[in-house]
């Protein structure tokens, strides 16, 4: 595959009360972001468990980005914290595993940053496209 | 192996002029589990549903995709309907394609693209959906007013009239809030304590209504429903039953020196005080950073005055922890600081904001209603009104919206000092006169048109003050010139924000706020009073800059959106909770320490989530290390299943 | 005269001036509006219209003394001091158009006229030999 062809696959989870709300904010404003970004929805950053992050990448996926409430305002109080020490710990993994540490992110969106969130995944994707393709934890077996 | 069927809607063209959903259907019926997959203009109107429903009985499904608008948007909908078809509402999922697809992405192949495989994610996720049961939950019957303004007694007396009890928490010592400090309201001219005070004695006189003035919130547990709130009643050092508000105290109070909050600083007032005439409750409170006494053990003079010995020295701040069904923000509104804008001489006494003005004009005011110069105490020959001071500035001094009140405001101002001093030359810089609403725009022109108000399009770029006049560099944009105009008085329409507070009340209560810390609303046209956290609600400016009869308004909503809470008994609860796997579960009780609502009760070595608790947040699901815990509706092989389906 | 272009000067001021709201704040700031035959926002209006020939003609571009007390103010962060700027390079950037030599500056230099130092600079800036 030449460098022209790589299109990068990119998973982001999203938290129901404020970055799903903010990724709709997007939409309903026509903000335009890249058709790379694929959203899944979770109740809260906290349901996020770090092996989503390592399943994403073992499938093919070129970055991951993870969205929650700002700090201090998480529905559930306390989920974004645990989010913030899980996911610092899993950079340090994935550091490890020698997946770049700009393949994984972690960023804070209300329901009302919908301009916030366009522009946080048109410079994620913009930074997974320069990282290039992932392929560390690629796992071969389950290609067909 | 589930019986799936998928179905894609046009949404008119909103999504089919981007999406080509015949293509997003071909592939669905790809999908392994998928035995029917068509496409519908309005899948949400009548017709839409009542295909989902035939299709559920025709070809046996067990398990539905709708590919449509946000779930936000329709997902009850749709859930309902598979409800009406006999199906579990829950083994419906929605895919995003059109605020995740259509709607951004203006490339047709992509737009399709990304359909397709969103709507895999959906298909992978619904074969995994188990049937979920909503629980019930109790109301507690009774709500709670967060700020005392016009909105808060508004939302509370509309409650308290339905039959149930309201409380109101009120940061300063009496209700009343900025309403109380006005002097005659647009656009009809009568005066603002006469229509307010009336309200604030009823909320007080109200059975169903208590009081909680000079207090604050202090801490917030608990749900829709059933929220467990602490409030912090502030040390007044006056006991609110001996009080006979006679004033006695106040009068003899030596401590003369604390700028007046009510009075907009224009004047002082002493340590003990109560902040107007009118105040409710009509009971003072002393200011313990200015009293003698509490600061030095000397003086005392009131409580030596006070025959019914209501003054008590040792007061102390008092905790009520109070149940809630529901709560309402309604915590109103303040000036922006000028401190940024030194071009307009704030610190001249001569140039004032439009609320001071309202006190300068005010009869009950500090000068009895005699508008003067504050510095040389004489009564202007000119008075000029600069508009947006702060309002509609990108910049980082000001404030990116438009105020709103502020044109009318003017209007009527403008208006009060031509009818009263018909002498006085009354300027209006203007960018533009924003004045919709009923009888708004004819008000404006009677004050330009019958009062004789000189509206210059233009702004000022500088205020000189000069002691005897002041000068402002300005411009006549209409007029194509540069002038320096000099009057005698500077009113600034300055920009307001919702108060500094109201940031950390929505941190208590989990409801989101926006950058300009207005109050976010559930959405912005269908529901414009409800916060995104369940059971708390909105009134008043904390939503958005609004007027007087708009917060009146929106207050009864506010109020209707919340008896229609309170009368309910029981409330469905979410079903997605945490449930833990008995055969796994290895008794570490991490779970335990992680939950925010403490649903989850270690007990013999294993866990039990309690269901009536639990919010399902699956902060839990993500911490247990042998994978006993997860959570129902976003399980662990839910989420992989979607990222599988997206990584395909 | 020219043919400069209004997204040339928006090139060259690379400021927007969609943002302006007509509000008239940068020609109540500016201390030589009463002298300009174009005031600043003006200036703004008439870029807005395409009339980019009308600007490089007007004194505007010559008494703008650059104190940028205009963008200092403006709420919407239009600069249109830099609007000037781009329109006073665009006229001194095309040849033949030089409005002074380098022989005349001394004379401004030995004057008593207490010429701005701003001025001077701006007159060497303009300088085209």
């Amino acid at each position: 595959m030449s460098v022209g062809e790589f299109k990068p696959l990119v998973v982001a989870f999203c938290c129901n009360w404020c970055s799903y709300a903010g990724a709709d904010l997007a939409g309903t404003s026509r903000l335009q972001y890249p058709a790379e970004v694929k959203i899944i929805k979770v109740p809260c950053s906290c349901r996020v468990n770090p092996l989503f992050v390592l399943r994403a990448f073992q499938k093919g996926a070129d970055g991951v980005i993870i969205c929650g409430c700002h700090p201090g305002d998480c529905h559930y109080s306390t989920g974004n914290y645990y989010t913030r020490r899980r996911i610092t710990l899993l950079y340090s993994m994935l550091d490890y595993l020698g997946i770049e540490k700009g393949r994984t992110h972690l960023e804070w969106v209300s329901a009302a940053e919908g301009v916030k969130f366009a522009t946080v995944m048109n410079k994620f994707v913009e930074q997974v496209y320069e990282l290039g393709e992932n392929r560390r934890l690629e796992d071969w077996r389950c290609k067909s | 192996m589930k019986r799936i069927g998928v179905f894609v809607c046009h949404c008119g063209t909103n999504i089919a002029a981007t999406v080509d959903v015949v293509k997003v259907v071909e592939a669905a019926k790809l999908e392994p589990g998928v035995v029917h997959a068509a496409e519908y203009p309005y899948l949400c109107s009548e017709a839409g549903q009542n295909m989902i429903i035939k299709a559920v009985d025709e070809f046996g499904l067990t398990g539905v995709v709708v590919s449509a608008c946000s779930p936000r948007m329709h997902e009850t909908t749709f859930r309902k309907a598979a409800a009406k078809a006999g199906l579990n509402p829950f083994m419906v999922e929605i895919s995003n394609i059109r605020e995740q697809c259509s709607w951004i992405h203006k490339d047709s192949k992509d737009g399709t693209e990304k359909s397709i495989i969103l709507t895999r994610a959906a298909i992978a996720k619904v074969h995994l959906n188990e049937p979920l049961h909503p629980g019930e939950s109790k109301v507690t019957k009774r709500a709670l007013v967060i700020g005392g303004g016009i909105a808060g007694i508004q939302t509370a007396l509309d409650i308290a009239e339905a039959g149930f009890p309201v409380d109101i928490v009120e940061s300063t010592p009496s209700i009343g809030g900025k309403m109380a400090q006005l002097d005659k309201t647009f656009p009809t001219l009568d005066c603002s304590a006469c229509i307010l005070t009336p309200k604030m004695v009823d909320a007080a006189a109200h059975e169903n209504i208590t009081l909680h003035t000079y207090s604050e919130i202090e801490k917030v547990e608990g749900f829709v429903g059933d929220f467990t709130i602490t409030i912090r009643k502030k040390a007044r050092y006056v006991d609110m039953k001996n009080c006979t508000g006679c004033g006695l105290c106040y009068e003899k109070c030596p401590v003369k020196k604390a700028p007046s909050e009510f009075e907009q600083g224009l004047i002082k007032r002493t340590a003990i005080y109560t902040p107007f005439a009118q105040a409710v409750p009509n009971v003072p409170v002393i200011d313990k950073t200015q009293c003698i006494k509490l600061k030095t053990g000397k003086c005392g003079l009131c409580e030596k005055v006070c025959t019914p010995k209501a003054i008590v020295f040792d007061q102390q701040d008092e905790l009520i922890t109070e149940k809630y069904g529901a709560v309402i923000i309604a915590t109103g509104y303040d000036q922006i600081s000028l401190e940024k804008f030194g071009e307009y001489s704030y610190n001249s006494p001569d140039v004032i904001t439009g609320l001071e003005f309202e006190r300068l004009t005010n009869a009950a005011g500090p000068t009895g209603g005699d508008l003067i110069r504050l510095s040389d105490k004489k009564k202007p020959r000119s008075v000029t009104f600069i508009q947006c001071i702060g309002s509609r500035d990108t910049s980082k001094r000001g404030k990116p919206y438009c105020s709103k009140i502020c044109c009318m405001y003017t209007a009527k101002h403008a208006m009060l000092i031509r009818d009263k001093y018909p002498q006085i030359e009354v300027n209006v810089f203007y960018i533009d006169v924003r004045t919709p609403g009923k009888n708004f725009d004819e008000f404006y022109r009677r004050s330009a048109e019958e009062y004789g108000v000189n509206y210059i399009k233009g702004q000022v770029g500088k205020i000189i003050d000069q002691g005897e006049f002041l000068t402002l560099q300005s411009v006549d944009m209409l007029g194509g010139k540069r002038m320096d105009l000099q009057t005698d008085l500077v009113v600034l329409a300055t920009a307001i924000e919702p108060v500094k507070s109201v940031r950390i009340i929505a941190s208590m209560l989990t409801a989101s706020i926006d950058t300009n810390n207005f109050m976010t609303e559930a959405h912005p046209k269908l529901k414009p009073v409800e916060s995104p956290t369940a059971g708390v609600f909105l009134s008043g400016v904390c939503q958005g800059p609004k007027d007087i009869p708009e917060t009146v308004a929106q207050a009864g909503a506010t109020a209707a959106k919340v008896i229609g809470l309170l009368v309910k008994d029981k409330l469905m609860t979410n079903p997605c909770t945490a449930e833990s796997n008995e055969k796994f579960c290895n008794g570490c009780s991490a779970c335990t320490k992680v939950c925010p609502y403490g649903a989850i009760a270690y007990d013999d070595g294993i866990v039990h989530v309690n269901k009536a608790l639990c919010q399902g947040c699956g902060a839990c699901a993500v911490t247990c290390p042998s994978g006993a815990m997860d959570l129902q509706g976003f399980s662990n092989r839910q989420l992989m299943a979607e990222v599988d389906a997206i990584c395909r | 005269m020219t043919n400069m272009s209004r997204d040339v000067l928006h090139t060259l001021s690379s400021t927007s001036i969609e943002k302006c709201m007509s509000c008239g704040r940068c020609s109540a700031s500016c201390p030589v509006a009463d002298e300009m035959n174009i005031m600043p926002h003006q200036f703004v209006a008439l870029l807005k219209r395409r009339e980019v020939e009308k600007l490089m003609e007007s004194n505007t571009l010559w008494k703008c003394l650059s104190c940028f007390a205009c963008i200092e103010r403006c709420p919407r962060g239009v600069e249109p001091a830099k609007i000037v700027e781009a329109s006073r390079l665009a006229v001194i950037r095309q040849q033949g158009e030089s409005h002074i030599s380098a022989d005349e500056i001394p004379k401004y230099l030995e004057s008593e006229s207490d010429l701005p130092q701003q001025l001077l600079v701006s007159a060497f800036r303009k300088y085209r030999g």
